[in-house]
């Protein structure tokens, strides 16, 4: 049959090989962009500020001191020496001395990056099917009540701040009703139960923050499909709604919904910053408002380094989950 | 009852009665709202096929997606009854339009390519509506969508149904949406504009399909459609429909052969190009204008006269001053390619464009402000040709003072004439591009190219977004005016028969290769490339009969992977195997009429016959 | 007037509430320092932390400072450091992005995977970064906001300005001959305008929330500057009393934002139907 169907008969190369390309030049991409933003981090942090030098040993230093130290600190080298050296001393998770501390920059991340994943997860845990359930029941119902709602709701929501959030918390589940504490002591010691208690507020406060902005573009992204010729047509066959929406609109919709989720958990990093500070919550991101206070550079440097990574990644599996689910890149 | 099949149906004496009266549909909220259709009634007895014609916005559709008991967001069924075999659809609840909707009654839509689920293989959908309905099983379905496949001659009807929608042709989508339609053996059928969107050599197969399709299901249709000659193939009955009102009904030889109606006369008129009356031309001796010489052009880097993306080949084309050339393609033909390459807007790879004798710079860089003003473009979409935040003064004026650096008091006289002279009144100047019709539109989009009083004219299929009448009313402009101020005007179209009545010259371009040029003369005599016969053959005719008489054919689909053979080989059922297949066509001349014609074919002139 | 009446009609009731809102907090801005009852460094109360009086409106805060003055003059700080950082980022993205359309190719090319790179850093990590290099005096806190929301006013305004230019009256022009800037100001910019100010209108909420976050962490506007931010942070202890010194000015930022949130939906929201 091949004949009647010249253009079946041009097979480019099918399936596996292909996602596993396309897959490929996502992961390049962002890998590249990971190099590219580290040129930039190392370049704002590293090279464009004042003598570090100069900074630490103050204003009485005599020059001689200054240029020891420099030299010590490798500051007398060109700039693409220092970032080449920077960036491998990265690549082998040892990204050298934290000034302040005075320990090893790798073992304060080690300790304090499991927190922040714990925190992460179990916002998103929460967060993302209460948005998903949020956002559809919006688009479902489009223009009703639950929708006008909703949309009120999320809207004000997104530009709500979050200390507004957490310090309403506070105020009112630990300073009236007492329930939780209001600064999250988190310890390998503690039992499960304290560890959940001590990590409530900071994550209803995430949530609530992320919460709003992926509802709002699970919404948009289903109300897209929901406007597509298929859906009109399906309705005409007589197709029930729920099975439409399940059957016809899930498949198409289900690629701008992961994108959707990515993004907003992205904002989590953010979120974090103020959250984490508020609560004393020991991870990376308060760690990292620390960095800036006590102009920790080597520290901060990771710590912004570990946070574009994580929004790289999350961006790529959302990218990769888009191509799985679209058989036009499929077949 | 409900497993029962469709042919013991209950109301076995009233199936496919249908019964309209006083239907009213509206839109807008409840305190503000806005009749689209008012007061429209009709009756088609079971079997038989009712068309709705009528232009943009006469409400055709509205009404026949009213058979399904179904408005589209913002509109509503807001008075008078509709019956579909004796039960009323107005009054049914949602319950009930589920069960009436796909089995009962069944819609093909416009574009196939929108109304599959791109996610979806073809046959989950196919068979979708008899699952929901619990009419069949799975394995009882697929075997009935497949003989339904066979029966529209889709091919490979055992597995096109594996395939996704985006893996099949515009043609095939659409059969494959007419099967979905069919699957249940509804008692209604409703066509929404089915072969709108299709090239007319395409169109012929899906008409002949959906033809023997309706007639082979028993089921009465409805027909909804701007096309008079398509009409006339398909319908038993015809409702003439204009802004949601009833003009004329009757059956399709007494509204088609005996109008009444003012404005059915005027639809009929403008289907026929009855109202194209074109002076005949003294053969004149032709002072050239633009000259094209194996023109090469197409998109990514130009390597060796050879774009990445190569469009257009070795396309030569004459045009005289003050002559109108047709340039005649489907989709996919290089057709607006061209236009662009003229324009400077795509570089040129290879060849020469002379304009006056000069060759044109390859792109816009190396243009001089003359050869801008020479060559002037008007575009097939006047909404997005014109900048809307701008009025139709300021748009006339900027040509006029780039041009000719005509400003102020002067630029609004100017303004004043132009406007006259497409027939627009002189207010026009102060109003907001997007206050006119679309009518209107298209004539300032031409007469901003007047401005620059250009030497040539190139019209980008200026009337195939507009009603026939309109366009029939531009294309009369475009003539008048090519006479008067003697302006060359290159007219791209896809539609033979207004190309032929009002060029020069035509040029028949075929994945991006001209099959066949002449002058009108010439191109009158014959004899035709196989491609311009078969595009020639598949307009449909205002003849009811021409459908089944029509000789228009195609033996595959798509373009050959290797580029140097005859680009239509694979649809050609002269292709002459082991030479059409391997070998590039030679361009041949007609001897009998000196140089004035010539093919791209390895068929002798005497083999291809003349008309 | 009139004008503005019978615009405020037009809207939706959460687009009526975010225009009062915006109003509001714009003329407090303006106004604000003529309308406050002390003066803003004052310590008039003996108490600390005291509650909402017929004194002082909104009570005092940890110095005995009052909340309400301190409140208005911090309403200018986080008002104009907002709009100003809004508008440099919207300008400067906007002019590149008209840049990149016109000039396909390399340049386009180079500022688009500049500011592809620059929006993968998260905005407050990318502030935080800055503000460590650079510092944070309120002309660099300008800087940094208005830099940190560049990437993102390009990227939209880039899709439109693509969108617009490939459009006939942008072909057509070509055809005329037009010069790429009078294409870029001329034909695409005026169609960009209202999707622009919506833009600059979240490009403001954004901007408004992270200033404030960094003062509240005390990495935004210093002393002897207050802006909103850091009235939240310099009464943090006030919060296990509930004291309005904390929750003011944090309420008084959320309905800033929420406001134009709400203004910005309505106005896009009218538009589109």
């Amino acid at each position: 049959m091949a004949g009647a169907f010249p253009q079946f008969a041009r097979k480019a190369p099918r399936g596996a090989s292909v996602i596993l390309h396309l897959v490929g030049r996502r992961a390049a991409s962002a890998l590249l962009t990971l190099l590219l933003v580290s040129i930039v981090v190392f370049t704002i942090s590293g090279l464009l500020p004042g003598d570090a030098a100069q900074e630490t040993l103050g204003q009485s230093a005599t020059p001689a001191q200054v240029a020891a130290l420099r030299h010590e600190m490798g500051l007398d080298r060109p700039g693409p020496v220092r970032y080449v050296q920077w960036l491998g001393g990265i690549l082998r998770a040892d990204p050298g001395q934290s000034l302040v501390a005075n320990m090893p920059v790798r073992d304060i991340i080690a300790e304090r990056l499991p927190n922040s994943l714990m925190l992460a997860g179990f916002t998103a845990v929460i967060a993302v099917p209460l948005a998903l359930a949020m956002g559809i029941a919006a688009a479902v119902h489009r223009g009703g009540k639950v929708d006008r709602v909703l949309s009120l709701a999320t809207l004000s929501m997104v530009a709500v701040p979050e200390f507004l959030v957490a310090t309403l918390g506070v105020l009112v589940f630990s300073v009236k009703l007492l329930w939780l504490p209001s600064i999250a002591l988190v310890s390998s010691e503690a039992s499960l139960g304290d560890t959940i208690r001590s990590c409530a507020l900071p994550v209803m406060t995430l949530t609530f923050v992320v919460v709003a902005q992926m509802a709002r573009m699970t919404r948009a992204a289903m109300i897209a499909q929901l406007d597509a010729g298929y859906v009109e047509m399906a309705e005409l066959k007589g197709v029930p709604f729920g099975r439409i929406v399940l059957w016809h609109v899930m498949p198409n919709a289900i690629g701008p919904i992961v994108n959707a989720a990515a993004l907003s958990l992205s904002y989590l990093l953010g979120g974090a910053i103020i959250v984490e500070t508020i609560f004393n919550f020991p991870g990376l991101a308060s760690l990292m408002v620390n960095a800036v206070t006590s102009r920790d550079m080597p520290l901060l440097q990771s710590c912004a380094m570990i946070f574009c990574a994580a929004y790289l990644l999350l961006v790529l599996i959302a990218d990769v989950v888009a191509i799985l689910s679209n058989p036009r890149q499929r077949a | 009852m409900t497993l029962a099949a469709p042919e013991t149906h209950q109301n076995v004496t009233r199936r496919g009665q249908i019964t309209v009266s006083g239907l009213r549909i509206v839109v807008g909220p409840p305190d503000a709202e806005r009749a689209i259709v008012e007061d429209v009634s009709f009756a088609i007895e079971p079997g038989r096929t009712l068309a709705l014609i009528g232009e943009s916005g006469s409400g055709k559709s509205t009404i026949a997606l009213s058979l399904a008991g179904y408005a589209r967001p913002g509109a509503r069924i807001a008075g008078g009854t509709i019956e579909v075999g004796g039960e009323r659809v107005d009054l049914m609840d949602g319950k009930a339009l589920r069960g009436l909707r796909g089995r009962r009654v069944a819609y093909v839509a416009q574009s196939a390519a929108a109304a599959f689920n791109p996610s979806r293989t073809i046959m989950a959908q196919v068979i979708e509506p008899l699952l929901v309905h619990r009419l069949a099983s799975r394995k009882e379905a697929m075997a009935r969508a497949r003989r339904i496949f066979a029966s529209l001659s889709l091919p490979d009807p055992e597995n096109i149904g594996e395939r996704y929608p985006h893996q099949l042709s515009g043609g095939q989508l659409q059969r494959l949406m007419a099967a979905m339609a069919l699957i249940t053996g509804p008692e209604l059928l409703i066509f929404d504009e089915p072969t709108t969107a299709l090239d007319v050599t395409t169109q012929v197969e899906v008409l002949k399909a959906f033809k023997a399709a309706i007639a082979e299901s028993g089921a009465t249709a409805v027909y909804v459609c701007h096309d008079l000659p398509v009409v006339a193939q398909m319908a038993d009955e015809v409702l003439v429909l204009q802004n949601g009102r009833t003009k004329e009904a009757g059956s399709l030889g007494t509204v088609f052969g005996t109008p009444a109606d003012p404005y059915t006369r005027a639809l009929l008129a403008a289907a026929d190009h009855g109202g194209l009356t074109r002076l005949p031309r003294p053969e004149q001796e032709c002072v050239p204008l633009l000259r094209i010489d194996g023109l090469s052009a197409g998109y990514g880097k130009i390597r060796d006269g050879r774009p990445e993306v190569p469009i257009l080949e070795d396309v030569s084309l004459l045009c005289g001053r003050g002559e109108a050339v047709g340039v005649i393609g489907e989709s996919g033909s290089g057709k607006s390619t061209l236009a662009k390459v003229v324009a400077g807007l795509v570089p040129l790879a290879d060849g020469e464009v002379l304009l006056d004798g000069t060759p044109l710079p390859a792109d816009l860089g190396g243009r001089s402000r003359e050869q801008f003003r020479k060559v002037q473009l008007v575009f097939q979409h006047a909404e997005t040709a014109l900048n809307p935040v701008k009025t139709v003064g300021e748009l006339l004026a900027r040509p006029l003072a780039l041009h000719h650096g005509i400003r102020g008091a002067a630029a609004q006289k100017r303004v004043a004439e132009l406007l006259d002279l497409i027939q627009l009144p002189a207010a026009t100047a102060a109003r907001n591009i997007r206050a006119l019709s679309g009518g209107q539109k298209q004539r300032v989009n031409l007469a901003r190219a007047l401005a620059a009083e250009p030497e040539l004219l190139i019209c980008d299929e200026v009337t195939s977004a507009l009603d026939t009448i309109v366009g029939q009313a531009i294309l009369e402009l475009i003539d008048s005016l090519r006479r008067d101020l003697g302006i060359a005007v290159m007219f791209i179209s896809h539609d033979i028969s207004t190309v032929r009545t009002f060029c020069d010259r035509i040029m028949v371009l075929y994945g991006g290769r001209a099959v066949e040029s002449a002058t009108c003369a010439a191109f009158a005599r014959g004899p035709h490339h196989p491609y311009t016969r078969l595009l020639l053959e598949s307009v449909p005719q205002m003849d009811p009969a021409w459908l089944a008489s029509s000789a228009a054919r195609a033996a595959g689909t798509g373009l050959p992977l290797n580029r140097e053979i005859c680009r239509f080989e694979p649809r050609c059922v002269s292709a002459i195997r082991g030479r059409c297949n391997c070998e590039a066509p030679p361009l041949r001349q007609s001897q009998g009429h000196g140089q004035n014609h010539t093919w791209l074919c390895h068929h002798p002139v005497e083999a291809l016959g003349a008309e | 007037m009139t004008l503005f009446l019978s615009f405020a009609r037009s809207l939706p009731l959460p687009g009526r509430i975010g225009l009062f809102l915006v109003c509001f907090w714009l003329l407090a801005a303006l106004a604000g320092p003529l309308l406050a009852p002390y003066a803003v460094g004052a310590f008039v109360d003996y108490d600390v932390f005291s509650p909402m009086s017929g004194k002082f409106w909104l009570g005092s805060d940890y110095l005995g400072r009052d909340v309400l003055s301190r409140l208005l003059w911090g309403a200018r700080y986080t008002v104009f450091l907002g709009l100003g950082a809004a508008l440099l980022a919207s300008v400067t993205g906007t002019s590149l992005a008209l840049v990149a359309a016109v000039h396909k190719g390399w340049v386009d090319e180079v500022v688009s995977r500049t500011m592809d790179t620059l929006i993968s850093i998260p905005s407050k990590v990318f502030a935080l970064v800055m503000v460590a290099a650079f510092g944070s005096s309120l002309w660099l806190l300008l800087l940094i906001a208005a830099v940190t929301y560049v990437p993102g006013n390009f990227r939209i305004a880039r899709a439109i300005a693509l969108d617009l230019a490939a459009m006939d009256y942008v072909t057509f022009a070509r055809a005329q001959g037009e010069t790429p800037i009078r294409i870029a100001l001329g034909e695409i910019l005026p169609n960009m305008l209202h999707p622009l100010l919506a833009d600059l209108g979240l490009r403001f909420v954004f901007i408004v929330l992270l200033l404030s976050g960094l003062s509240f962490l005390g990495l935004g506007v210093q002393p002897p500057h207050a802006d909103l931010g850091s009235l939240v942070r310099e009464n943090i202890s006030g919060i296990t009393e509930g004291a309005p010194a904390i929750i003011a000015p944090a309420l008084a930022i959320a309905t800033l934002t929420v406001g134009a949130n709400l203004l910005i939906h309505a106005l896009k929201k009218g538009k589109t139907a």
